[in-house]
């Protein structure tokens, strides 16, 4: 199909990038944190596929181009709009550094019904907002997009290590924070317990 | 040999995708069988995992799709005038 668009078949463009629009603005969203920006960042990512079309040569996938595009695209818009570079929001929370997790004795599932709440989706998409831009990144394409580590590494121009260790940090922050919040969000409550 | 806890968290995003070598792993998985502290930690983390992974997380704006293909249109339909036009010249 893209050699179709190339050839001068544009309109097939549209059928093109259907199956990736959510994809593109749940990365946008989760940069920008309010919608209006967000559709604007994921409107303009496809715009610049669109114009740089004819340099995408297949080494990656198209949705791992196109999501590089999106985040280049959202960190240059960040950076227009703060006088805080964004390295040094990188730096604050660092690499170092062992990040404990919450202590539980136990975990009650919470099944995926729970995000029929919109509590329960916001405090989600709030912890992802909380991590710095390093490992929201990673996060966002490992376990939000189910990119492979391969494909994170790719479309984030890093080693397949350094997603690792950010992944795991990620990881480990999220439940850091959701896990006391998520506790107690299963609806059906149990009145006593097993042990 | 036996690990401890903090180690044990140090391998649990690799004990979920599965990467980890199968001497580590199976450490991992005797610290776990008695453990219930970092069993209960891997639990909420996989629990997490897959729920930020769903769908439902982020909701779209209701005609985010219309309003992207109008201004894909718009584009689209300049960038043809303008092959016309260099073609014509």
């Amino acid at each position: 199909m893209i050699a179709a668009i190339l050839a001068g078949d544009t309109r097939q463009y549209h059928e093109l990038i259907r199956p990736y629009e959510r994809s593109v603005y749940k990365m946008a969203l989760s940069f920008m944190k309010n919608e209006p920006d967000a559709e604007d960042v994921a409107q303009e990512a496809f715009l610049k596929a669109f114009r740089k079309l004819a340099d995408f040569r297949g080494q990656a996938k198209f949705s791992t181009w196109l999501i590089s595009i999106t985040l280049n695209e959202a960190r240059s818009r960040l950076r227009r709009q703060s006088t805080v570079p964004m390295e040094s929001l990188d730096q604050v929370t660092g690499e170092g550094g062992r990040i404990s997790p919450t202590l539980l004795r136990d975990w009650r599932e919470v099944p995926s019904e729970a995000l029929e709440r919109k509590e329960i989706r916001a405090i989600l998409i709030e912890a992802i907002g909380h991590l710095s831009p390093l490992y929201r990144e990673v996060l966002l394409l490992r376990d939000v997009e189910e990119f492979s580590i391969e494909e994170t590494a790719t479309a984030l121009t890093i080693t397949p290590g350094t997603v690792k260790v950010r992944l795991h940090r990620a990881r480990m922050m999220m439940q850091k924070e959701l896990a006391p919040k998520l506790k107690n969000a299963n609806p059906r409550r149990r009145w006593f317990q097993w042990s | 040999m036996v690990i401890e806890c903090k180690h044990v968290w140090n391998y649990l995003s690799d004990y979920l995708d599965d990467s980890l070598s199968p001497e580590i792993k199976e450490l991992v998985q005797r610290h776990l069988e008695h453990c219930e502290i970092c069993s209960a930690i891997l639990d909420s983390t996989r629990n997490i995992v897959v729920l930020t992974a769903d769908d439902r997380v982020f909701e779209l704006p209701i005609g985010y799709s219309e309003r992207l293909h109008a201004r894909l249109a718009q584009e689209i339909e300049s960038n043809e005038a303008r092959t016309r036009k260099d073609s014509g010249d």
